[in-house]
């Protein structure tokens, strides 16, 4: 029998955005770059993305190498904030960095999103794979900051 | 290592001069002797391993040239488990002048040190490896290598005299020991050392060797699983790399099966470079493990693949 934590951190929607990625690749007329690197376990992730003149995100892509948990949640984010405003990738983005650590307050997240993102919250239960969750949104707030490179925490 | 980089050789490195290292060193053998890269102008001299794992004598002799003023190298790798020939690495290194310093980190704890036999100028070891505490090692060096040393750390216990105008310095040891000594520590891995001498170094070394050769041929069933580290005489370190599975996401599964692996890059960069990944999955065996523990990885590994992959 599996372990019940074992379980909810690797269930099938994360294995499956790990084995298929969504939005990965590069985006040449990218406006906006991240580079996340993580170098206790060595991944790293690239973010690209469109912003339009509406300050909505019209494309982004992703590239890196890491665990399961890197890429699924990668590949979970960039699903989620295609097509979402600037504000709108910040209230995700702190909700889902509360949530990852078992904090109850995810501030102004909504439910559907909520929803969404509760298939990460089993890595609260993991002190040491909460890095690998929050390196893509760690990137992703750099890349709409101006790109520098980020570090996780 | 730090120790012998800044009291040792920072003085004696022109800049040009070389520092000779492989590329399976723990990057605490490395970053020491790139400080003197950054600060002084130091070249490193990198000898590559095969693709087992080995490492060449004539290779280190090879790099071995007038400019060379240290030969730092690990008495065995912390990922291949590669042991090095020691013996003839300094004999042949003392035959142009060049003094070695050896990361016996995992050596002191697998290996039957002697470092007169040796004949070794430096031999470092850490607490945390040798079941002892963390935060405390040791470094070993010949008399008149300490003698020759300046001083690292100042304060407390490490002088001799000390006025408005002058300070001298303790003999060595007590000149590199300034301040309170860790003194917890110190007794931890006193108590540690004391505890593995009393054991038969010869049978440890024999029983962790058997269940490595155990580990190492139930790994075959294994298609998807790539073995780092080959080498003929290597010690009881298994690294591997699994296809389809990331190390980490394998460490974690085998951790809640209660097997405690080591995943990672192992702080030694170069040598996942050299063997072209990121990072690779260790089990190490020790004194305590036994053949049961074994067909408990075996079974982690192979439940890790049906959850993963």
């Amino acid at each position: 029998m599996m372990d019940d934590s074992l379980r909810e951190l690797y269930q099938d929607v994360i294995l499956d955005h790990s084995r298929h990625p969504r939005h990965f690749g590069p985006l040449p007329e990218a406006t906006h770059r991240g580079e996340g690197h993580n170098p206790l376990c060595g991944d790293r992730v690239k973010i690209y993305l469109l912003l339009d003149n509406t300050n909505h995100i019209s494309d982004i892509k992703f590239e890196g190498k890491g665990c399961a948990i890197s890429q699924a949640s990668a590949s979970l984010m960039t699903d989620m904030l295609v097509g979402r405003t600037v504000e709108e990738a910040d209230t995700l983005m702190g909700g889902f960095l509360h949530m990852v650590k078992g904090e109850a307050d995810t501030g102004a997240l909504n439910a559907d999103d909520r929803e969404r993102l509760e298939v990460m919250a089993g890595v609260s239960a993991f002190p040491m794979r909460v890095k690998c969750a929050t390196l893509a949104w760690h990137t992703m707030k750099s890349a709409l900051e101006g790109g520098e490179a980020a570090g996780n925490e | 290592m730090n120790l012998a980089s800044y009291s040792f050789l920072a003085p004696r490195i022109q800049p040009g001069d070389e520092i000779v290292l492989s590329v399976m060193e723990h990057h605490s053998n490395i970053v020491p002797w790139h400080f003197l890269r950054e600060r002084q102008g130091a070249v490193l001299r990198w000898i590559d391993v095969g693709d087992d794992g080995s490492l060449d004598t004539d290779m280190v002799d090879a790099a071995t040239g007038p400019k060379t003023k240290l030969i730092a190298i690990s008495h065995m790798s912390n990922v291949l488990g590669t042991v090095s020939p020691l013996k003839e690495i300094v004999a042949r290194a003392h035959a142009k002048g060049v003094p070695v310093l050896a990361d016996g980190c995992q050596g002191a704890v697998h290996e039957i040190v002697d470092v007169r036999d040796l004949d070794i100028d430096f031999y470092c070891i850490t607490g945390h490896k040798l079941y002892g505490p963390t935060g405390i090692g040791a470094l070993y060096a010949k008399h008149a290598h300490l003698k020759s040393m300046r001083p690292f750390n100042g304060g407390g216990e490490m002088i001799r005299e000390v006025s408005r105008e002058n300070v001298t310095y303790a003999d060595p040891p007590a000149r590199f020991e300034a301040g309170t000594p860790p003194i917890i520590e110190s007794i931890g891995l006193a108590a540690a050392i004391d505890y593995l001498s009393a054991l038969d170094r010869g049978t440890i070394k024999a029983h962790e060797n058997d269940l490595y050769a155990y580990a190492r041929e139930r790994v075959r069933e294994f298609n998807w699983l790539r073995v780092i580290g080959d080498a003929p005489g290597k010690g009881a370190i298994l690294s591997f790399e699994t296809e389809g599975m990331h190390a980490h996401d394998l460490a974690t599964i085998l951790d809640r099966e209660g097997v405690a692996v080591r995943a990672g890059h192992h702080c030694a960069r170069p040598l996942m470079e050299r063997f072209g990944t990121a990072s690779t999955t260790r089990a190490s065996f020790a004194l305590y493990n036994t053949k049961a523990e074994v067909d408990v990885l075996i079974e982690a590994l192979a439940k890790a693949r049906k959850i993963l992959v």
